[in-house]
């Protein structure tokens, strides 16, 4: 069966278009609102986008191919993404993402066999003064220790 | 000094509305609505001299002049939070611990070029600050300050907090509004400028958080009380984000011409562990780093810094000890750019690939002789033959840390080795 928005989200859908001037305008919104129902944004989820928002689907694949939030393929439960800008660098990111990829027994842009975690490098995060640091789906671990880290891969469920 | 961006931060509950008003907030916007025509506002603020905190430093009341007054078109104010350039992390302090003075700013803006819709254009990654944005915009709503007939003026605006995807060139205002049509982030050619041809070809004025949160400031204290703090040129306060080996990282608010050593070295606390300077980036990832004897004399304006031979950006001070590999932290800001770069003009797209490439094999022990000549060549082709800043963003650094220490680069190059780090 082809995907489509469950009933709930499809309510969703049409409130964030009514408040944009033009359809495509909600273009992120809605992609966000697939990623969240899909889990990923493939050919068939972005073919959907295509068809609701009237777009044509190779515009709507360009845009999915562009922003790094946007994945095009599935990922584990949680995304470990750890900034390797220069201010993080400075403060020994590279560090925290060798910690990473021991405990974890994964390469960078790989996921555990279980599922459980993604690790990828970002670039900067907006959080250069509490270097180094890393984002975990939405949220932001700062000032991080090798202790730390450890504490909160324990912490994620 | 009196602060004026960070006046709220530290109250708890700060980004509520009911401390946001208790401590004068929307003050500014109800005395806009019900006694100042627009081009009372716009003139106010070019009286003030405040000018764009975005990086560019172009006066805000001017760029608000250019919206043509009888256009039939829609007219559209976007408040540019999508805070992306390494070593800034002063807006997402802003949207995190006082949501509300954004929004009035941005209400306040909007008014100036009578737009009835407005956008908060957040960087995806920041979900907590886009939160905390929604929850302002809400309580406003609420309160009255947004929607149909406000205050009984006539006058409707809607706002609508717009969540990035990831995507450091969405900074740029003509990148950003392609990504607001729904659209990759890619930047268009000026002329036409955004103010006459901006989003889905409707006038527009696109703004910086920073920029927009001195607003209810402004109108609440005068545009004197504003222009008589700072330099000539340069008015008012601004935001520094420190970063890199300081010993008390963080934002800073400073009026402007405030000496850089001396805010280094007393109000940052120094160079963290005792250690020495070695280079100081003054205005973030894409601007000339500078050697400690060039800081010497240099104030923290836009002039200052433009007359050391770097600019003043968006504020991101990035520190560096002597500990610290300048091919390391060249190719780390090259890697950078070549990862962002929209992809659309071949000078950038190319350029930056290689320029990181070389680097890297610098690095590495694999730099060749006629290596920094080539990336100098390389930058020096990008410079000015893009569409968007971007390219001289990725341009000038890249030229700056080789031309600043070419010694530590021949060293690894003859070496075939990091002569720093090992």
């Amino acid at each position: 069966m082809a995907l489509e928005f469950s009933p709930e989200t499809l309510k969703k859908f049409e409130e964030t278009v009514n408040r944009y001037p033009k359809k495509e305008a909600a273009m992120l919104p809605v992609l966000y609102l697939a990623q969240r129902e899909f889990g990923h944004l493939g050919e068939e989820a972005i073919a959907y986008v295509a068809k609701i928002l009237e777009q044509p689907p190779a515009r709507v694949h360009g845009v999915v191919s562009f922003y790094t939030m946007l994945n095009m393929k599935p990922i584990g439960r949680h995304h470990i993404q750890v900034c390797r800008t220069l201010p993080c660098a400075l403060r020994g990111a590279e560090k925290i993402t060798g910690f990473l990829t021991q405990k974890l027994g994964i390469e960078l842009g790989q996921t555990t066999a279980d599922r459980k975690f993604t690790l990828s490098e970002v670039e900067c995060l907006a959080s250069c003064g509490t270097a180094p640091m890393m984002q975990i789906n939405d949220d932001y671990y700062e000032n991080l220790t090798e202790a730390k880290v450890t504490e909160i891969l324990e912490s994620l469920k | 000094m009196e602060k004026i961006l960070l006046r709220n931060i530290d109250v708890s509950d700060s980004h509520t509305l009911t401390v946001y008003k208790s401590r004068g907030g929307y003050g500014s916007w109800r005395k806009i609505v019900e006694s100042m025509t627009p081009e009372q506002l716009i003139n106010e603020v070019k009286a003030s001299g405040l000018r764009g905190r975005g990086g560019a430093g172009f006066p805000t009341g001017m760029k608000w002049s250019f919206v043509p007054k009888d256009s039939p078109k829609p007219k559209y104010l976007v408040c540019n939070a999508d805070e992306s350039e390494p070593g800034t992390f002063k807006d997402r302090l802003l949207i995190e611990k006082d949501p509300h003075a954004t929004v009035e700013g941005t209400l306040i803006a909007a008014y100036a070029i009578q737009s009835q819709t407005a956008f908060i254009y957040i960087r995806g990654e920041l979900a907590f600050g886009a939160g905390r944005l929604e929850q302002a915009v809400d309580e406003a709503i609420q309160a009255g300050y947004i929607g149909k007939n406000i205050f009984g003026s006539g006058y409707d605006l809607d706002v609508i907090v717009h969540r990035g995807a990831g995507a450091y060139i969405c900074g740029e205002e003509t990148a950003l509004l392609s990504s607001l049509e729904g659209g990759r982030g890619w930047p268009k050619v000026k002329p036409p400028f955004p103010a006459t041809h901006g989003l889905f070809g409707c006038p527009t004025v696109v703004n910086n958080v920073e920029t927009l949160a001195a607003l209810p400031w402004i109108i609440e204290h005068g545009a004197a009380a504003y222009a008589a703090m700072g330099t000539e040129k340069s008015k008012g306060t601004k935001l520094f984000s420190v970063s890199g080996h300081i010993a008390k990282p963080g934002v800073y608010e400073v009026e402007m011409g405030y000496p850089f050593k001396r805010f280094l070295d007393e109000d940052c606390g120094g160079v963290a562990n005792g250690r020495k300077l070695k280079g100081v980036i003054p205005g973030g990832g894409s601007m000339p780093v500078l050697r400690p004897e060039e800081i010497e004399k240099v104030n923290l304006d836009y002039e200052s810094v433009q007359a050391a031979g770097s600019l003043l950006g968006s504020g991101g001070v990035i520190v560096m000890d002597d500990s610290t590999c300048m091919v390391g932290a060249a190719w780390n800001l090259a890697r950078f750019f070549a990862h962002e770069s929209c992809g659309q003009c071949s000078p950038c797209r190319e350029g930056c690939h290689w320029m990181e490439k070389i680097f890297r094999r610098i690095e590495h022990g694999a730099g060749e002789k006629g290596d920094l000549d080539l990336i100098l060549n390389v930058s020096g082709n990008i410079m000015g033959n893009t569409i968007c800043p971007f390219g001289d963003a990725a341009a000038m650094p890249a030229a700056a840390f080789i031309k600043k220490y070419r010694d530590e680069f021949e060293a690894h190059i003859a070496e075939k080795r990091c002569t720093i780090t090992g």
